[in-house]
């Protein structure tokens, strides 16, 4: 219903053939690109709100199950299932008890990213080599201090791939909220799907959104973990140390 | 890096200069769930403080087992483990631990922190102020060779194999620990640099006196770094506990001696120093002498010919009957005093020199290069036989 209200709309504001061809039209853009500022903002706290519940909910469970591995099989079965249930059912079969909007809308879209996180958290925690982790408990780290001073730094890089993942999925499929109701840049997809410039436009920038988000990510995961570019920089400044130290002798 | 577990820990720890501490094994048992037979079976050792214990065997003999109950990283099943007198079971492992230092083969470095903030590890746990703990680092980072500000701020994954090892064995010293667990901390490493490392922590050894818990399955290194030698053999039990010299003099029963190998005589020759055995006299001559006195010299010495030295008394070549033929000594063009053993050589280099010069004996020079005595195949056969208590043990030759 408020599809084709969306679509009168458009068309009721322009007498532009290309326009009236539902053609690629870039003055069209330009001059309607405000009608996405709202769509878009709404998209990305959708992706970061479900994103960040997800992480913190998988983050936990993985650090759980890490000591206590009999959990690792329940964790990763129900998360599965909820990685496999179609969002859309998801939706509806979560509007008798969250009703319409974001609620349901951030609710499907934490339990997808569940799996993803969870597994690469884990994955990460369980591929810091032995020795590390024997040398870290044989100079008295407690498991806690073992856990947060090593296990989970060297854990990183796979964490934030984990990440990565679930950001860029979860704005693809945040284009579907809006059968939630919640909105968000799917809703003006759909709002007039016929209309190349709109589904361009729409379409763009869920998937440069998709982009920023995976390129900041990475970004970040450079700047936490600096051990993982110094061994690449090592080369050259090991053979000068290796000069200077020639040269001390 | 802060935690609550090391805002418990009251301040700088009373155990920043602490001497060597005394090791007993007391019928330590370790029998691993679901096995029947030990993994040690009644290990009882006790090692004096400041003194180097290797536990040598076979793998599987147990001796990293053994090694790793000391520091409760893995449990005791029967018997005990004093450390100077106190056992290690009333101890909570992690706060044990930290008064241990702990080497590993594999070095186990923290690959996300720095040189510096690896060493700083077990300080920090233990609530050392930030001035002290880099102060340690540097000192530390020298005492192991490595250039404070060249390593201090760099990776582990920017240096090189030895160089890791290094931060390895100086992080276990971090916080002047009276004990040492070293697992193999030289296993991984080429046989030159292992030579140069093994060497340096002899040498750090001599300084700091700390009572060390070695494990190796390499004999020569066992004997090389040992003070004293524990030879396990399947199920952790002790076949000898003994010097080194003991250990290769009499072994105690055949697996001993099998483990040790066929050339245990050999490997006593590295135990002891030119300047342990009793060398025959040198009859010195130089140029000029009369001949009647430089034979009267060759009269009641045991080489046959005499030894023509320079005004320094430093080695110039033995003299054939041609150089006696005149009225005094003249030097021979082609009179070769090879080889010039020192004082400090161990006696299976010596014997290495003199085999390959093919010569009976040869010129002993001290620091100075002036000339001591001589040593011949004959002092070292009598060497090989002599008894063990005359021979000093690795550590003490120098």
């Amino acid at each position: 219903m408020s599809a084709l209200l969306a679509q009168v709309e458009i068309r009721e504001r322009t007498e532009d053939t290309c326009v009236a061809d539902n053609g690629f039209c870039p003055d069209w853009i330009v001059d309607n690109f405000d009608r996405y500022v709202d769509p878009f903002l709404e998209h990305v706290v959708l992706t970061v709100v479900a994103v960040a519940i997800g992480f913190g909910i998988a983050f936990s469970l993985a650090l759980f199950a890490y000591r206590r591995r009999w959990l690792i099989d329940p964790v990763t079965q129900i998360t599965g299932i909820l990685y496999t249930i179609p969002s859309i059912a998801a939706f509806f079969l979560l509007l008798p008890i969250t009703g319409r909007g974001f609620t349901t809308a951030t609710v499907a879209l934490v339990a997808y990213v569940l799996l993803i996180i969870f597994r690469n958290v884990l994955a990460g925690l369980d591929n810091v080599p032995g020795d590390i982790k024997d040398a870290g408990r044989g100079m008295g780290l407690t498991d806690r201090q073992l856990l947060w001073r090593v296990e989970v730094p060297l854990a990183l890089p796979e964490i934030m791939a984990g990440l990565r993942i679930a950001a860029t999925t979860t704005v693809g499929l945040a284009t579907l909220v809006f059968f939630a109701g919640a909105g968000g840049l799917g809703e003006q997809i759909f709002a007039d799907i016929t209309f190349k410039s709109n589904v361009v436009v729409a379409g763009g920038l869920a998937v440069l959104l998709a982009a920023a988000l995976d390129g900041l990510i990475l970004l970040v995961q450079r700047a936490i973990t600096p051990w993982e570019t110094a061994s690449l920089r090592s080369r050259p400044s090991r053979l000068l140390a290796r000069r200077r130290a020639a040269v001390a002798r | 890096m802060n935690s609550p577990d090391s805002a418990q820990s009251p301040g700088p720890s009373p155990l920043s200069r602490s001497d060597a501490a005394t090791l007993e094994f007391r019928s330590a048992t370790k029998v691993y769930p679901g096995q029947r037979e030990p993994a040690v079976g009644g290990l009882s050792l006790t090692v004096p403080a400041g003194e180097i214990c290797v536990l040598v065997g076979p793998s599987g003999c147990g001796k990293t087992t053994a090694m790793r109950m000391v520091n409760r990283m893995i449990d005791i099943t029967d018997g005990d483990i004093l450390l100077d007198g106190a056992s290690v079971k009333n101890r909570r492992p992690a706060e044990l631990r930290r008064e241990i230092g702990y080497a590993i083969q594999q070095i186990g470095l923290f690959p996300h922190l720095t040189v510096g903030d690896n060493i700083a590890t077990v300080p920090r746990l233990l609530g050392w102020d930030k001035a002290r703990i880099r102060a340690r680092i540097d000192e530390l980072l020298e005492l192991v060779s490595l250039d404070p500000h060249e390593t201090r701020d760099r990776y582990p994954a920017q240096l090189s194999g030895g160089q890791r090892q290094r931060v390895g064995v100086a992080r276990a010293l971090a916080v002047d620990p009276p004990l040492m667990l070293m697992d193999e901390p030289f296993g991984a490493i080429d046989p030159i640099n292992r030579e140069r490392l093994q060497n340096e922590f002899l040498r750090l050894q001599r300084e700091i006196r700390k009572t060390v818990v070695f494990v190796t399955h390499d004999i020569d290194e066992a004997i090389k770094m040992g003070d004293r030698i524990a030879v396990l053999q399947q199920g952790g039990k002790l076949a000898q506990y003994a010097s080194p010299a003991e250990l290769l003099m009499y072994p105690a029963n055949r697996f001993v001696e099998d483990f040790v190998g066929a050339d245990r005589a050999l490997k006593r020759l590295a135990l002891q120093r030119v300047r342990d055995v009793d060398l025959w006299k040198a009859p010195l001559v130089r140029v000029g002498e009369p001949v009647a006195e430089a034979r009267a010299k060759l009269g009641d010495a045991e080489v046959p010919y005499p030894l023509l030295v320079d005004g320094d008394a430093r080695p110039l070549g033995w003299l054939s009957e041609r150089g006696l033929a005149g009225e005094r000594v003249e030097q021979e063009l082609r009179s070769n005093p090879q080889p010039i053993l020192d004082l400090d050589d161990v006696l299976r280099d010596a014997l290495a020199d003199l085999l390959s010069e093919e010569a009976q004996y040869g010129p002993v020079v001290d620091g100075r290069g002036a000339v001591t005595g001589v040593l011949s195949i004959e002092i070292l056969s009598h060497a090989l036989r002599s008894d063990p208590d005359e021979v000093p043990s690795g550590a003490d030759a120098l």
